[in-house]
């Protein structure tokens, strides 16, 4: 009797160290995405109403501060640069031969008319610096058993006030993300799968944006190829690379 | 008089020619009236409308606002101060505040400028009263140009998203209480009202406001630290200019008509001095002087413009009445060019407008007949009067 009294007292403890806290959660996370620089390929599918494009791009990046992305196809988006340093946003397209500054209320203006937005494009800050993270559930999503974690913002300044993750408990990565207005409204949806080890880390190779208020079957971000912590010249992200 | 006298005689002998070169001018005559009495009317028409839709009797915009850069629409609002506020309660002045948002009609997306307006308001006439309901949604009005382009009516809900001061996203759904019908396009296209307290609690931004309108009939220009005054006539500049422009576009088809005219006028001319060489001999021989033939034949061809306003009189002045009174239908559509159009235009024609176009057309034709005129003062009587060619 006295054991069992023991095990009924030690299991919720037991358990409760079995569950990592919301921020544990998020490090881990920023352990797999996260990287010194990153060199991809990628295509982009975009699902309008009315018919289905495909974008390849190839893209270098170091953190989440500056990036260059070069799209290689179609014809139409052949050539067409762009280039993130910090907060700011430049393009090149050749049609115009210009280097055009996103800047204001362009920002929020659809990338290649996909689901994202120029600004979410350029929203990857890491989630810890902005968010209170914390476990709110579990749940199997996809096959796979996952931790459902809730991001509560930290501040006002932010563009979406609550995001939803389900994280899958073995890999730390996630799965599923759901990002909501102030209202409660949910916004946006991102789906991530076909997950492979990269090296030490486990990568997405495929994301579906779906801007919830809008007709459409999202765009899908799928990798080609991708290599982490290599070294990209300095020369990359200056305009002179743009034209 | 003996040459008035003279040239009539001389223009009713011509016949058909004096009769066809009278129609042209008084078509013209005709044409240039009701032209400009369709762009006086346009313009009339406009004004008011702007002034009771949107212009008031001026504006007060917050010091970072520019309609023309909607990067300024963040920073373009704040409290509303002590002075603006006093008015708005006295009814002489009425806050909208703006912000830049996103619809979603049937799954659509489309950039709208979001504006929150005073339901009580009786400063402008867009129909604010229809957002007093209350509904579980936020009640919108919009004009019918936004109602076309994102395909909504009365009645449909609808998802909008925006950011509050922060940059912070949210979003709601609202129902269209009220399409209205309203000719100035820059109050309607893209842009959706909805009760200023929501706006102001949905932007985070309390007793805030980008703009105040003046009432049309109120007198407001004191300076306010923060706000510049817009008069009546700065907000009427764009529209004006595009008038101007139109009256110079419009004028190029009568200039055409007017120069054919003249040319016929100008043909007749030196016809009839060709023609009339020995008539022109016999004169000066009786004893006219040299200049008085020219005025014979300048009065001449000078009065082909009188009886052209005879002639246009028996036919204009019905036409002209007429339109007065049914006005001139724009096609559908025609307001998209951004200058406030109604769906009929009526024409307005001022004594000034009446008078000068005559004047214009006389001048002118008085002008064009002495210049051939003018080749009689060289002419040698003897050889006109054998009819040698000179």
């Amino acid at each position: 009797m006295r054991y069992l009294a023991a095990i009924l007292l030690l299991v919720p403890t037991f358990l409760w160290a079995q569950e990592p806290s919301g921020k544990e959660i998020l490090q881990r996370i920023d352990k797999n995405m996260a990287s010194k620089s990153t060199i991809s390929t990628s295509k982009m599918v975009i699902h309008g109403a009315r018919q289905t494009r495909t974008i390849e791009a190839k893209s270098w990046g170091i953190g989440d501060e500056k990036s260059f992305t070069e799209y290689l196809a179609p014809v139409r988006e052949k050539g067409t640069k762009m280039l993130k340093l910090d907060d700011e946003l430049w393009i090149f397209s050749p049609g115009s031969d210009r280097i055009i500054k996103i800047s204001g209320h362009m920002l929020r203006q659809s990338l290649m008319g996909s689901d994202l937005s120029y600004e979410d494009m350029m929203d990857n800050a890491e989630l810890l610096e902005d968010y209170d993270a914390g476990v709110i559930g579990s749940e199997i999503y996809d096959e796979r058993d996952c931790w459902i974690v809730e991001l509560q913002a930290k501040t006002a300044e932010v563009n979406y006030q609550t995001r939803k993750m389900w994280v899958d408990k073995d890999r730390y990565i996630p799965l599923k993300e759901e990002l909501y207005a102030k209202s409660g409204k949910l916004l946006k949806k991102l789906e991530l799968s076909d997950i492979k080890k990269i090296g030490n880390r486990w990568y997405p190779q495929k994301m579906v944006f779906k801007d919830m208020l809008k007709k459409g079957d999202g765009t899908e971000f799928i990798i080609d190829e991708i290599e982490f912590d290599k070294e990209i010249p300095e020369h990359i992200f200056t305009k002179a690379a743009l034209k | 008089m003996l040459a008035i006298k003279l040239a009539y005689r001389n223009l009713i002998g011509a016949g058909l020619r004096t009769w066809l070169n009278v129609f042209v001018l008084s078509f013209i005559y005709v044409l240039i009236i009701w032209h400009y009495g369709i762009l006086d009317g346009w313009n009339e028409q406009a004004n008011k409308d702007m002034k009771v839709w949107e212009a008031g009797n001026g504006h007060y915009w917050h010091q970072s606002y520019d309609p023309y850069d909607f990067f300024t629409l963040e920073e373009s609002h704040s409290q509303i101060p002590e002075i603006l506020q006093k008015a708005t309660n006295e009814g002489i002045v009425t806050p909208i505040l703006l912000s830049q948002a996103t619809v979603y009609p049937d799954g659509r997306i489309q950039s709208m400028l979001l504006r929150g307006i005073t339901p009580d308001q009786k400063v402008v006439a867009i129909p604010s009263a229809e957002l007093n309901v209350e509904l579980e949604e936020i009640p919108a009005i919009i004009g019918r140009r936004m109602a076309k382009s994102c395909k909504l009516k009365e009645g449909d809900i609808t998802t909008i998203r925006w950011r509050d001061v922060n940059g912070t996203f949210d979003a709601t759904e609202v129902k269209i209480v009220k399409v209205f019908n309203c000719n100035v396009p820059s109050v309607d296209a893209g842009q959706m009202y909805i009760p200023i307290e929501k706006l102001r609690e949905m932007m985070q931004a309390p007793n805030e406001a980008t703009i105040f309108v003046i009432g049309a009939d109120a007198e407001m220009s004191d300076s306010v630290s923060g706000w510049a005054y817009k008069d009546y006539d700065f907000l009427m500049t764009e529209m004006n200019e595009m008038m101007k422009m139109k009256k110079v576009g419009g004028s190029f088809f009568y200039v055409i008509l007017m120069l054919l005219a003249m040319l016929a006028i100008f043909d007749t001319q030196v016809l009839s001095i060709f023609k009339r060489q020995k008539e022109i001999g016999t004169y000066i021989a009786m004893g006219m002087t040299r200049p008085q033939v020219v005025s014979l034949f300048t009065v001449e061809g000078a009065m082909h413009a009188i009886l052209a306003v005879i002639v246009g009189a028996i036919y204009g002045v019905p036409f002209l009445l007429w339109q007065m009174k049914t006005g001139m239908s724009m096609p559908a559509g025609s307001d998209d060019m951004g200058i406030p159009i109604a769906e009929s235009i009526f024409p307005v024609y001022g004594v000034g407008l009446i008078v000068s176009t005559m004047l214009l057309v006389l001048i002118i034709t008085t002008i064009v007949s002495y210049l051939p005129a003018r080749k009689i003062s060289k002419m040698k009587p003897t050889d006109a009067i054998k009819g040698k060619i000179q």
